[in-house]
């Protein structure tokens, strides 16, 4: 009971769709003048159904949130793109006002979603540096001493008495990402942040992070690297349209994303599109179905890692067409790409008009057992994309073949091959 | 986990964001805090303006000397106003600094939001520091300038020109509380209303440049015809111009009853200010 760091109680938030300049100066005297006669707001349809996702240029980023996050808690927070995440963060960090409700912290919150902001172009790296640690609400005395700690984090020694404007974009990131690294709040609120610099400062971030994660701070992830939520956080709550849908462990709330991210519907490994107009596809080409099935073309729910499973994909082409290529991903439940593939023939054949299908086979004993979403694209290299990548189907694969019977645990791995092994005597 | 226990959890929050704000709800205690951060922003205006210029420093003592040479040689030769027996390079000089710093609070702390929306929509601090650090590093100004008036004084009353400072210099620095507040006011007001009106940064940038003429700056009151005199007085600056000029320079209309009505301007200004402020400080990132 003592221990929370967070509290939400009846959260929301309420944006006004559309421009706001032109017609407010109007409405604004509306209201002055229905205040005058003490009649009710004119304008206001948000008090009167404020039960509906978006009405009347009104949207609602975020509905009722109602949360706990205790002293420690590493919490994900997942959910499409525009389903109130980043708006939970403005207003936990007071960037921005809730419409309703109340947000309760207990100590210093400090973000590292203004990666940068602050910094003067014409100010050095050192000047930059105080600014921007006072900026986010580090004392003259903490930077002090964390001075060189930062400097050397960041990697810019040489330039450090360089204004901040000659600068590569990359040094600038790497600064300000060390800054706000050495804030010590007792609340971290991360924001989509770590796509930033090259492969060796992503992974001396990461790092840090995981530092601030064993102090035992309490920090709150924003991100789609499903990978990285999975890795980093205990907890995390799935945000859909304004509410969250899903709260707990986060191997649970992560599936049930990706399930919410794919498709909805009972049948998950066939689609078809009697409509061509519905169909995905452009005017030169358009599916007709996907299916996926083993290789004794029945379609059950899973499948036995030890057949082949196959994807077929039948599809019309309306206009000839040349170079035309299918590419189909294979994602696993915890967001990575296990493999993509596509048809390295398709490419230089042209294509006249007509009725289609493509198979894809996956050889038996590749597929680790568990789920994998099928994202099916299809383009023209380098001239168009007439697909654009999105989840189609899903399957489900257990196994029992040889891993099944003799090795019953879940086997690590994306993949599960059987290759080939040698064992003699060399006596 | 290393954190304390605590004992009563419902006592213990630090921050409560709610919904709705007290309605006068002026951060005074968190300002405090920032102190540090008002105190490098006013040191960054300082450092910024100067980087990449070879004189540095120096322009603040060139901008009013130069300014007053213009203004001497259109109103005073050309025009030949009447500057009440005062000699004339001072009486601009004085005037120049005086409305220097008003105009530019002014118009700087009316851009607070739209020139800071950046930072704004990704950190919170509080948002009154930044009008508060302009306010002061235009203070500086404005005493690097007033000294440098105060030399060519000298160099005046080393001529032989008559000296008449008086003991209205005692309350020269109510005056500049005066003037600052005023500014500060006008100008959260202002920048208040440009996150939803953007018409009003168009009207502010010329609106000073006019003001000016509606102020004693480049003439002093007494010229000002009966008929108008009215009006000139209505304009809350035109009191401290005239009484901050009759201290050092011994010419002015001085009333203390013109003092109180700018002073109850000045109040009345802040506080609607300072309400509007906070008020619009909690949502505008959502409507710039």
């Amino acid at each position: 009971m003592s221990d929370i760091a967070i509290q939400i109680d009846n959260l929301s938030k309420v944006y006004k769709k559309g421009t706001i300049s032109s017609r407010t100066f109007n409405d604004d005297v509306k209201r002055f003048f229905a205040r005058l006669k003490a009649q009710p707001d004119p304008l206001s349809k948000v008090d009167e159904e404020r039960f509906g996702i978006q009405q009347n240029g009104y949207l609602w980023a975020l509905k009722n949130i109602n949360l706990k996050v205790k002293q420690g808690t590493v919490l994900g927070i997942v959910g499409k793109n525009g389903v109130g995440k980043s708006t939970l963060l403005k207003i936990i960090s007071k960037i921005t006002a809730p419409t309703e409700g109340e947000v309760k912290i207990k100590g210093r919150v400090a973000s590292l979603l203004e990666v940068g902001t602050g910094f003067h172009p014409d100010l050095t790296g050192r000047e930059n540096l105080y600014l921007n640690g006072a900026i986010l609400g580090m004392s003259k005395a903490e930077i002090d001493t964390k001075l060189d700690e930062i400097i050397e984090f960041s990697g810019v020694r040489e330039f450090i008495e360089t204004p901040v404007k000659r600068y590569s974009s990359g040094m600038r990131v790497r600064l300000a990402f060390a800054i706000a690294a050495h804030l010590e709040p007792e609340i971290l609120l991360v924001d989509e942040v770590l796509a930033v610099g090259d492969v060796s400062f992503q992974k001396k971030c990461l790092g840090k992070i995981g530092d601030i994660v064993k102090q035992g701070r309490t920090v709150l992830i924003v991100s789609h690297n499903l990978g990285l939520i999975r890795d980093l956080c205990d907890e995390c709550i799935l945000l859909h349209e304004g509410q969250i849908v899903e709260q707990g462990v986060t191997a649970d709330v992560v599936s049930k994303y990706l399930a919410l991210t794919t498709i909805q519907g009972s049948n998950k490994s066939a689609k078809f599109w009697p409509n061509q107009n519905d169909a995905p596809g452009s005017d030169e080409m358009r599916l007709n179905s996907i299916q996926i099935s083993d290789e004794n073309l029945s379609m059950p729910d899973s499948y036995d890692s030890g057949l082949a499973i196959q994807i077929e994909i039948d599809f019309n082409v309306l206009t000839e067409l040349r170079g035309m290529r299918f590419v189909i991903r294979f994602i696993t439940c915890d967001g990575h790409v296990a493999f993509a593939s596509t048809d390295h023939n398709i490419r230089d054949n042209e294509l006249k008009t007509g009725n289609y299908k493509s198979v894809c086979t996956i050889p038996p004993n590749l597929l680790n057992q568990g789920e994998y979403l099928v994202r099916v694209s299809a383009d023209i290299p380098g001239v168009k994309v007439i697909i654009i990548d999105n989840e189609l189907l899903s399957f489900t694969v257990f196994n029992s073949g040889t891993h099944g019977s003799h090795f019953p645990e879940n086997w690590p791995g994306i993949v599960a091959p059987r290759l080939q092994w040698e064992t003699k005597s060399v006596d | 986990m290393n954190s304390p226990p605590i004992s009563d959890c419902q006592e213990d929050w630090t921050t409560i964001i709610k919904s709705k704000s007290s309605w006068f709800d002026l951060p005074v205690k968190e300002l405090w805090q920032f102190r540090n951060l008002i105190k490098l922003f006013v040191w960054r205006d300082f450092v910024v303006q100067y980087k990449q210029t070879i004189l540095g420093p120096l322009w603040h003592v060139l901008q009013p000397l130069f300014t007053t040479l213009i203004f001497t040689l259109v109103f005073g030769k050309i025009a030949n106003l009447s500057t009440d027996g005062i000699p004339q390079f001072l009486f601009y000089m004085l005037g120049i600094v005086l409305w220097t710093y008003f105009s530019n609070c002014l118009t700087k702390t009316s851009d607070t939001f739209i020139t800071h929306s950046v930072i704004f929509e990704k950190v919170y601090f509080p948002r009154l520091s930044i009008p508060i650090s302009i306010l002061i590093s235009n203070l500086i100004s404005f005493c690097v300038q007033f000294a440098l008036f105060m030399v060519v004084l000298c160099m005046f009353y080393v001529k032989g020109v008559e000296v008449r400072i008086n003991s209205c210099i005692l309350i020269t620095p109510l005056l500049m509380l005066l003037l600052a507040g005023l500014s500060l006011g006008c100008g959260i007001i202002i920048t208040s209303l440009t996150t939803k009106y953007r018409d009003l940064r168009y009207l502010i940038t010329f609106g000073v440049q006019l003001l000016m003429f509606a102020t004693p700056v480049i003439y002093p009151v007494s010229l000002v015809p009966d008929k108008l005199k009215p009006f000139i007085m209505l304009n809350p600056v035109t009191p401290v111009m005239e009484t901050f000029r009759y201290a050092i320079l011994g010419a002015g209309t001085v009333d203390i009853r013109h003092l109180i009505y700018t002073a109850l301007i000045t109040i009345a200004v802040l506080f609607f200010g300072s309400l509007l402020f906070t008020k619009v400080e909690r949502t505008f990132v959502d409507t710039v």
